[in-house]
């Protein structure tokens, strides 16, 4: 389980990297904890891979400082940090045995060769690679060679095993069975492991805790649950998951309601919020598709914002379904829906004039 | 299936046929039984023999040997530091000017190398008294200079293609750089240092021009030799030395193209990519 209680295990204070006048990464702050699998997530670009090599030791940070257990490794080379990375291209030795990539790292530690042997065999059974320990990596399939790189770097045992876009270069179904070999691993051994991933599902599906990264900052930390369903702005709601976003100026605060109002939707919307925002300031409201109820009849509307439209167009995909709405006024919303009941025939069907309605509880407010 | 045009076909036979009817037909003369060149006069290997007897051209060959030896291992040693150093420092100021200089001396006119080379040892014998006479290490110190110019091409063009990310994994599990260079590098370069060793050679073995220049009295090598009896006259063992110096040529130049064209385990290759 994730440790909470003590010191984190890494400790990034207000790490700054710039290349000539490119800021990578801008005045980041993140702590990893002891024992948790938590994910960087970004778009390429967005510098979570410099902040990876930082973490690393292959680049040094312009200003800030890196405390790996407490202890200050800002200055420590890679080959003395307690810190091993797994490669985007897995950088398996080609000259070398799949036995002797794994023991690399212990030969370099001067560990006495008969250890050398019972601890490559042990991380190849728990790869499960054992039949191929003889191979060269050239001779390995992709899948294969992604084992031996995790094997490989986690023959000694890190504190901190950092992890390049472990899935990207697998095939889906692949991608999937790795996932979970990724995270029982990770829940086995109880090091730290922190993945760099561009890609939302991966991170969600593997993380405790994901950092969503943008121009080199940090948008939001938080469970995959609070970085979906309480995206701290307008970046983050859009860029993990699928959302409707619309602009929209207070109307009214009571209490922990307020009320929008949306020309784009051409409605009044509730939400419920803490924030002390004056009346006539502007805010953003979303909506995540599978949050909306799509009905031909109209709706219950307590507690429930409302507005009508027509099917423009659907996707059926079998266990659900995906439509695309469009407001007499052209805005369009997306509203997904699980098919509960088993029928041929669909209840919703194309030029369709329907009502979508939400709870006011499912609005997200996003000031920024 | 598309028809050879016939006329295409002469052009080509008649191309080769200029490249190796010549080499061919001293291969074959070097078997000849005969005194005259010209005449062939049966089968016999006595050309071959009388190279043995031979005491001059025993000696110019083992020079011309010894030289290629030490000038291939020197050029190459050089040349890969100046292939890895243009090779990183690529926020060098100015490395495509050096990259470009580096490579000037593989069309400079040869005449030109050994007469700059041959002032250069003349002034540094007349400043700082060294090299006190021309001779084998002028010869080699020239060979070297112009082979270094090969062998970065060669390793250059292995490290442009070589996985960066290679280096930094085995850095990253506790390589020191010292350890990373010849636990990683230099296996990795290794077939491009061994065809840049055996181009050199080669290089080295053949050149007659710059040698001419840079040479003293008492060191003559092979080819000088060579050049040197031919003026008087071509006898027929004359062909036997140059079909040696043939097979031996073919046979280093087959290696080093077999060694540096091998799919060598270059850079790790992205696994089988499935999307992106």
């Amino acid at each position: 389980m994730t440790d909470t209680t003590s010191t984190p295990l890494v400790q990034i204070r207000e790490v700054t990297k710039r290349f000539g006048n490119v800021t990578a990464v801008d005045r980041v702050s993140l702590d990893f904890l002891r024992n948790e699998l938590f994910a960087i997530l970004g778009s390429s670009g967005c510098g979570k891979t410099t902040l990876l090599r930082l973490l690393a030791g292959f680049e040094q940070p312009t200003s800030g400082r890196i405390l790996i257990d407490g202890v200050d490794a800002t200055d420590v080379p890679p080959y003395d940090r307690p810190v091993n990375l797994m490669f985007q291209s897995y950088a398996l030795f080609p000259h070398m045995t799949v036995a002797e990539n794994v023991a690399y790292g212990l030969r370099k530690e001067r560990v006495p060769a008969a250890r050398i042997r019972e601890r490559v065999a042990e991380m190849l059974a728990m790869v499960k690679l054992e039949p191929l320990a003889a191979r060269k990596p050239d001779k390995l399939s992709g899948g294969e060679k992604q084992r031996v790189a995790l094997a490989r770097a986690l023959v000694k045992r890190p504190k901190l095993l950092l992890l390049d876009e472990p899935l990207a270069a697998l095939d889906k179904k692949l991608r999937q069975h790795t996932q979970f070999e990724i995270a029982n691993l990770q829940y086995q051994l109880g090091t730290t492991f922190v993945v760099v991933t561009h890609d939302q599902g991966e991170a969600m599906t593997l993380a405790s805790r994901i950092a969503v990264m943008a121009d080199g900052r940090i948008a939001q930390v938080g469970t995959p649950g609070q970085v979906y369903e309480f995206p701290a702005n307008r970046y983050v709601a859009g860029f993990v998951g699928n959302i409707n976003l619309f602009e929209g100026r207070v109307t009214g605060v009571d209490g922990g309601r307020m009320s929008l109002r949306c020309e784009a939707l051409g409605v009044e919307l509730a939400v419920l919020s803490d924030e002390a925002i004056a009346p006539g300031s502007a805010a953003c409201v979303a909506v995540r598709p599978e949050k909306i109820t799509l009905s031909r009849q109209a709706p219950e509307t307590k507690d429930r914002n409302l507005v009508k439209g027509t099917v423009w167009d659907l996707a059926y995909f079998g266990d659900q379904s995906l439509y695309r709405v469009r407001l007499k006024n052209g805005t369009e919303l997306q509203v997904s829906a699980q098919n509960l009941r088993r029928s041929a025939k669909l209840t919703v069907e194309w030029d369709d004039e329907v009502y979508l309605s939400w709870e006011i509880a499912s609005t997200i407010l996003l000031l920024s | 299936m598309k028809r050879r045009s016939p006329m295409l076909m002469t052009i080509v036979a008649f191309g080769y046929a200029l490249l190796y009817v010549p080499i061919v037909s001293v291969v074959i003369y070097s078997f000849n039984g005969s005194r005259l060149v010209t005449l062939w006069g049966g089968f016999s290997l006595r050309w071959y023999a009388s190279l043995l007897a031979d005491k001059d051209l025993l000696g110019a060959a083992l020079l011309s040997l010894r030289i290629a030896i030490v000038s291939a291992t020197f050029a190459t040693a050089l040349g890969a530091i100046v292939a890895l150093a243009l090779h990183r420092v690529n926020r060098l100021r100015g490395r495509l000017l050096l990259s470009g200089m580096i490579t000037a001396p593989l069309v400079m006119p040869e005449i030109i190398t050994g007469l700059s080379l041959l002032f250069l040892f003349i002034s540094m014998a007349d400043l700082i008294g060294w090299p006190a006479s021309r001779g084998a290490t002028t010869i080699t110190i020239a060979h070297i200079t112009f082979s270094m110019a090969y062998v970065v091409v060669v390793v250059r063009a292995r490290l442009a293609a070589m996985d960066e990310s290679l280096e930094e994994a085995a850095m990253d599990l506790g390589g020191r750089p010292v350890a990373v260079f010849f636990d990683i590098t230099v296996p990795m370069l290794l077939p491009a240092l061994v065809s840049g060793w055996l181009l050199s050679f080669t290089l080295s073995l053949d050149d007659l021009v710059i040698s001419s220049f840079v040479s003293g009295p008492g060191a003559t090598t092979l080819p000088m030799l060579i050049f040197a009896k031919v003026r008087l006259g071509v006898t027929p063992d004359i062909n036997a030395i140059t079909t040696i110096i043939i097979a031996l040529v073919v046979i280093i130049v087959v290696a080093a193209t077999i060694i540096s064209g091998r799919r060598g385990p270059v850079a790790a290759r992205p696994a089988d990519a499935g999307g992106q």
